[in-house]
């Protein structure tokens, strides 16, 4: 490894919601790291704590205790709006749902992460169309999200997690919605951005898509309870 | 950055055309009737300073009784108190160096008779100083005679709108035209004035000489008004003491007792209308405010909606980096927006209806440009007080609760 530091490291993070009697441990003593360039799936039955995981890694919440370094910055340190900035830099969000705007071009969509960033609007236009490009639908920029397949949507919000060129790709159950052959399309879309270089963390609870992510981190109750290269035939839920 | 946050509220109004325009309507309603009462306001208080500056600055009204604004004539509480004589206003302009000229003057209504035509008008007794002093010239035909009016000839000068009315275009001079039982000769017009305040026709009149009104019409020797002129070099004040002095000696009031008749200028007479107008805007303006309330009430409910409505849209913007501030400003600048387009459309509502009241009420249209950027600004500030709310509820969303949101 060289000496730069991993995109994502947790050490030893506690995420507890309520006190007392309520207390749930989300996260419990969790520690991994994430080196640039890495494709990870989160696996783990509902419940297990992996979309927590997620929120904690996107910087849209902070763990209750242990630290989380994003490219060697204590997040948990952060205010708010610095963690806005992380998100808006560093990171590009995939979600089951898709969640474009909706009744606003694909084009428009993609644009979103720019426009907060300040990009100019030709630059922006330009980049926006580039990453349409690169997920196969420049000849659907003009058209709302209702008037596309869930597998274009899927392949929108991509273009839009992608195009502020981002340290890390995070998607959350990204196929979740989608039938097998459009999940298989998008999972190959993702491996394609890895295989150019992009830091993909990806939370599922399919097998089947946990398969196209060459390391495995497997959790149960908040616990990681298997990191690493997946057994032949190992099943979750 | 900016352009895109007006682009986009500016999108969020036009999606919800109608609901953005009935949320409006309160803010286009307060600021048009804002619009519309001060500029009527200023209008009529314009005519009326204006009507008094055709009369004059330098013209005194003296009148029996207790000061105040009661209609003139006959009838009006100048008559509790003893009334004036023709040789009062000859006192006044004899003997008083700072009066240059005075006129009495007595008015009744009455029925003016032509032939079949018959019209509603004011029978006015005076003299030929009555032209000087009031600065109003017979145009047609000539003034009294001194004998006229020592003995009270049957003679009349007609205001414009009496001579229209009965004579159309036929010339009037040497006609006999009828006032009550009184049948008289005309003898000159009027030069035209136009309309007056609020709507009153000061060419609706008829002049006779004082006497022939004294006889002839009153059936007594009271002169119930003198207009006084100022002469050059005085002041209103020094006329005014002038006559108070005069008139108490003529009066034999004694130095304990007070004044039973009033002096004014018509600089007083001025600001005792427009405090008139001045306290109904004053008070219309306070309904309009009320409404105004109720309009940015109405914006701040309705930005809430709103906010509730896209929760997870605000959920995306966050989680693909906006921040707090970002998001406060993008539902700042729509209610400010929303406020402003129901001030823009109700400036321009108020200032249509008060154009066209203006017009039906034949007073100066007299848009005032401070009014309108003051109605501008405070629809802005509505705006950002009423909105300031809802945004800030957006802008402290948890982005995964939103997310979360359906």
């Amino acid at each position: 490894m060289q000496n730069a530091p991993p995109v994502i490291e947790f050490r030893d993070i506690s995420r507890i919601y309520g006190t007392g009697a309520a207390e749930v441990r989300a996260l419990d003593g969790v520690s991994f790291k994430v080196s640039r360039g890495e494709f990870i799936a989160i696996m783990g039955p509902s419940g297990s704590g992996k979309s927590t995981a997620m929120n904690v890694i996107g910087c849209l919440d902070t763990p209750t205790s242990g630290e989380y370094l994003f490219d060697g910055v204590n997040v948990a340190n952060l205010t708010r709006d610095q963690r806005a900035l992380i998100r808006r830099d560093f990171i590009g969000f995939v979600f089951q749902g898709f969640n474009l705007l909706a009744r606003t071009p694909a084009i428009e969509n993609v644009e979103l992460p720019l426009i907060y960033k300040g990009v100019p609007r030709a630059a922006r236009r330009r980049q926006a169309m580039e990453a349409l490009a690169r997920v196969g639908l420049a000849d659907w920029a003009a058209h709302d999200p209702s008037e596309l397949s869930g597998g274009q949507q899927q392949r929108v919000a991509i273009a839009r997690a992608l195009v502020g060129n981002p340290e890390v790709i995070l998607a959350d159950e990204p196929t979740g919605n989608l039938d097998q052959t459009r999940s298989n399309e998008i999972m190959k879309l993702l491996e394609g951005l890895n295989h150019d270089g992009m830091t993909i963390v990806m939370v599922t609870h399919e097998t089947d898509m946990a398969a196209y992510a060459p390391r495995h981190i497997m959790m149960v109750d908040g616990k990681v309870v298997r990191d690493g290269v997946p057994e032949p035939g190992a099943g979750v839920s | 950055m900016i352009g895109e946050t007006f682009g986009l509220a500016a999108q969020a109004i036009a999606r919800n055309a109608l609901r953005s325009f009935l949320t409006t309507l309160g803010i286009v309603i307060g600021v048009a009737a804002v619009i519309a009462l001060v500029t009527l306001g200023q209008g009529s208080s314009d005519e009326v300073t204006g009507e008094l500056e055709k009369l004059g600055t330098d013209i005194l009204m003296v009148r029996p009784g207790v000061s105040g604004m009661g209609p003139s004539g006959p009838g009006s509480r100048g008559l509790s108190a003893e009334p004036f004589t023709i040789a009062d206003a000859d006192a006044i302009e004899s003997d008083l160096v700072s009066i240059a000229a005075a006129a009495p003057y007595g008015t009744q209504p009455v029925t003016a008779i032509l032939g079949s035509e018959t019209i509603s008008t004011q029978v006015a007794g005076t003299d030929n100083r009555y032209f000087d002093v009031v600065d109003w010239p017979v145009v047609l035909g000539r003034g009294f005679t001194n004998a006229e009016e020592t003995v009270g000839q049957s003679v009349c000068i007609l205001g414009e709108t009496v001579r229209k009315d009965l004579f159309g275009g036929a010339d009037p001079v040497g006609q006999k035209i009828r006032l009550g039982s009184l049948s008289c000769e005309v003898i000159g017009v009027l030069e035209e004035k136009g309309a007056g305040s609020f709507g009153m026709d000061q060419d609706s009149v008829v002049l006779i000489p004082m006497r022939t009104m004294q006889k002839r019409i009153l059936g007594n020797r009271d002169v119930s008004m003198i207009y006084a002129g100022l002469a050059e070099g005085f002041t209103t004040a020094q006329g005014l003491a002038d006559i108070e002095d005069l008139m108490r000696d003529r009066r034999r009031i004694t130095e304990d007792e007070e004044d039973d008749f009033y002096a004014m200028d018509m600089a007083q007479i001025a600001s005792m209308l427009s405090g008139i107008t001045g306290v109904l805007t004053g008070l219309l303006s306070a309904v309009a405010a009320v409404s105004l309330l109720v309009g940015g009430i109405g914006i701040m409910n309705i930005m809430l909606v709103s906010v509730t409505e896209r929760t997870r849209e605000i959920g995306i913007r966050l989680a693909v980096g906006a921040t707090a501030g970002q998001v406060m400003m993008q539902f700042l600048v729509e209610a400010v927006m929303l406020s402003l387009l129901g001030g823009v459309v109700g400036i321009g509502l108020g200032l249509v209806i008060a154009a066209v009241t203006a017009f039906n009420m034949a007073i100066p249209f007299a848009p005032n440009a401070s009014v309108v950027i003051g109605a501008f600004l405070f629809s802005a500030l509505v705006g950002v007080v009423f909105g300031y709310f809802p945004a800030r509820r957006a802008a402290r969303l948890d982005p995964i609760e939103a997310l979360r949101h359906q």
